[in-house]
């Protein structure tokens, strides 16, 4: 510890004796352990962005579809039995924690009709505001978002696509208009922002958001049993209707809600299920965190759908496979492209110090010679010059991360996204470290290995 | 008693094929606190000698004793110790470390000893040595701002502050006006005289020589026993 002590000492008072050419020797570092902390802060600032935007489109987004229904050897494909509940939403946001919102969607596929034009758009989904949120939507163009108290409410309220606004209204104003669904008014309340096609180049903006409850019960009853041709069959006695609130007209008093028979109950000792829907949106806390969401989600339902082990899966998650891959190898190469840029740098920091040092070693042959002559050992010697290299990398290193703090600073200012690394940080100091002693080695070695008899007749 | 003995000491250098010999059998004895002048023209091996006296370089044969140790043998580190303990060095050129205060270079050589001394210590050791060179007001005086016989001085100073019992002064007044090397020459006698340390100086010139009581010539890697005499202490200048 002494022997450390009084190395470094020597090292400090070496390096002070000549305080120009030390800044001078740091430089090197300086610059390149700011490069690194620049460029890692910018980098990983652009990342973070780059990602946000790819993860805007959806890539950490999972699709909870229900199972298969199949009869006889024919299935029916995926989303045709019934076994999702709006409850199921709600579960899963509440006990899975890499699930950041879960919004409930009930499709529908049907006109809409706005005075004397009419449109069929792609989507008219029923769901929470949180669907919002999901698909990254909540700035509007115009107007406000439905509220949870209009999904409390059914309330007939919804937000248009771009281009149901378009082929609806031409160049009107469509807040505050109403809109028929069939036969069933809503108040438009919003309008989205464009989002432009998806990657499969199918219209997003052709979009019509109402609340869940409003399209399910009003609007879908019985346009559902299109989709599902076995449902239809079983829902031709109006009794067994899902909602009849659409009907204008009703001509049987029908009960809101399906009663089992009392085999139905015998077969299936489950809590009856209101209502179903056609799926649940959900949002991964973040894209990385999207495989653990998925296993989250998978055994919260398997619990409430009280689907042993071994039992096929009543129900199908679905993530963005190939976002999530273009992200990943997006923030990838940005990585390996930093870290190419600053191993870079800090080679060639580290060669100007090792060149200094070398030139500092052969200009202090005399000293040398002297400091042997007095009684240094070889290792003294050793030492002595490795400390004054690290010193000055470590020197030049915090000197870096704070003039490279400084500029990310200016950087971000100026309005580039950064974001403050304390990996780079700390990675920059151990590397400057290291620079300093493995370029610094060379010339301390070649110090400890001069014979002090000629060093100190050296001119 | 025998502080110094040297025992058929030879030096070869080995220049590519051909071996040079430099010094070809010289046996010697310096008493404690003797003074001694070793002279002898460039090429005579004198340099050698010092060199293989002062530790810093090894005999290729012979046996050498220095304070009843015999160290012709040691490894470079052992050299290393036995020289910052027992052995001060003064130099032609002075070889102050630059840009340093006259007390940072004499506290230097603190910095490898093998008993620690605290910074208190060590300073106030320093600054004594300083006050008896002669240059007590002038501590925190660079070598640039010190003249020549200054710079000598603290290197005297230096050489002595593990208080060895051996100095070697190469040419210590090569590098100054005669006036200045008288007081420097001076200054060798008294502490030879006072402290009792041995000193050994080594010389071309005769004036310088003649200020030690033995003079030790050195002729073609040999000892001139003829022109090596001792000389009484009346027959010093005054």
């Amino acid at each position: 510890m002494r022997f450390f002590y009084r190395i470094f000492r020597t090292a400090i008072r070496a390096l002070m004796r000549n305080v120009m050419r030390s800044a001078l020797t740091t430089l090197g570092i300086v610059i390149g352990v700011g490069a690194v902390i620049v460029m890692t802060e910018i980098g990983q600032g652009s990342s973070s962005a780059v990602q946000a935007t790819i993860a805007s489109m959806g890539a950490n987004n999972l699709l909870v579809m229900p199972g298969t229904a199949s009869s006889g050897g024919v299935s029916f494909g995926s989303g045709s039995v019934m076994t999702m509940t709006p409850q199921d939403a709600e579960a899963i946001l509440r006990d899975c924690p890499a699930v950041l919102n879960a919004a409930p969607v009930v499709r529908a596929r049907t006109q809409v009709v706005y005075g004397n034009r009419n449109w069929v758009p792609l989507y008219i989904y029923g769901t929470t505001p949180e669907f919002l949120q999901i698909r990254d939507w909540t700035d509007l163009d115009e107007g406000e978002a439905f509220t949870e108290r209009d999904v409390r409410n059914g309330s007939k309220v919804c937000l248009l696509g771009q281009t149901l606004v378009r082929e609806l209204f031409g160049s009107e104003n469509p807040v505050g208009k109403e809109v028929r669904v069939q036969n069933v008014t809503f108040k438009v309340v919003g309008v989205l922002t464009h989002k432009g096609a998806n990657m499969m180049g199918v219209d997003q903006d052709d979009i019509l958001l109402a609340p869940w409850t409003t399209i399910k019960y009003r609007v879908s009853g019985s346009s559902l049993g299109n989709v599902n041709q076995s449902a239809a069959t079983a829902n031709t006695d109006p009794t067994k209707q899902v909602n009849s609130l659409n009907q204008l007209y009703p001509s049987v008093n029908s009960t809101p809600y399906p009663t089992p028979s009392p085999t139905q109950q015998a077969d299936t000792p489950q809590p009856v299920r209101f209502t179903n829907v056609d799926q649940i949106l959900a949002q991964g806390a973040s894209t990385e965190e999207v495989p653990q969401a998925i296993r989250q989600i998978t055994t919260v339902l398997h619990e409430r759908h009280r689907i042993k082990s071994g039992q096929p899966d009543d129900f199908s998650v679905r993530d963005m496979t190939e976002m999530t891959k273009a992200l990943a190898s997006t923030s990838s190469l940005m990585t390996r492209l930093l870290l190419g840029v600053a191993v870079i740098s800090l080679i060639v920091g580290g060669v100007g110090i090792m060149n200094i040092m070398l030139v500092s070693v052969t200009e202090r042959t005399r000293e040398i010679g002297l400091r042997m002559a007095v009684g240094a050992r070889a290792r003294q010697i050793l030492w002595q010059f490795l400390v004054e290299a690290i010193l000055l990398c470590l020197a030049g290193g915090l000197t870096g991360i704070l003039l490279g703090w400084l500029a990310s600073l200016v950087f971000s200012w100026v309005g580039w996204p950064t974001e403050t690394s304390a990996l780079a940080i700390v990675a920059s100091v151990l590397v400057s470290a290291t620079v300093g002693i493995v370029f610094g080695f060379y010339p301390a070695w070649k110090a400890s290995r001069l014979d002090p008899i000629e060093a100190l007749r050296y001119e | 008693m025998e502080f110094i003995t040297l025992e058929d000491i030879r030096k070869t250098y080995k220049l590519g094929e051909i071996a040079v010999p430099v010094l070809n059998g010289i046996t010697l004895d310096i008493r404690r606190g003797e003074m001694v002048a070793l002279m002898g023209v460039s090429g005579s091996g004198k340099t050698t000698l010092m060199n293989i006296l002062g530790c810093l370089d090894r005999a290729t044969s012979g046996n050498y004793w220095l304070d009843g140790e015999e160290v012709s043998q040691l490894s470079s580190d052992a050299r290393a110790m036995v020289r910052n303990k027992k052995i001060g060095f003064v130099f032609q050129n002075f070889n102050l470390l630059p840009r340093t205060s006259a007390l940072e270079n004499v506290i230097m050589p603190l910095a490898y000893t093998a008993q620690e001394l605290s910074d208190r210590e060590a300073e106030k050791r320093a600054r004594a040595l300083l006050g008896l060179v002669g240059l007590g007001d002038r501590l925190d005086h660079e070598p640039s701002q010190l003249s020549g016989g200054q710079q000598q001085r603290v290197a005297i100073a230096r050489a002595l502050i593990n208080h060895p019992p051996l100095v070697f002064a190469d040419e210590p007044t090569g590098n100054l006006d005669s006036r200045t090397s008288e007081e420097i020459l001076q200054m060798f006698q008294k502490l030879n005289k006072e402290e009792g340390i041995t000193i050994v100086l080594v010389t071309h010139e005769a004036d310088v020589a003649a200020h030690a009581r033995r003079i030790i010539r050195i002729r073609d890697g040999l000892l001139d026993e003829a022109t090596s005499h001792e000389r009484m202490p009346e027959a010093l200048p005054a």
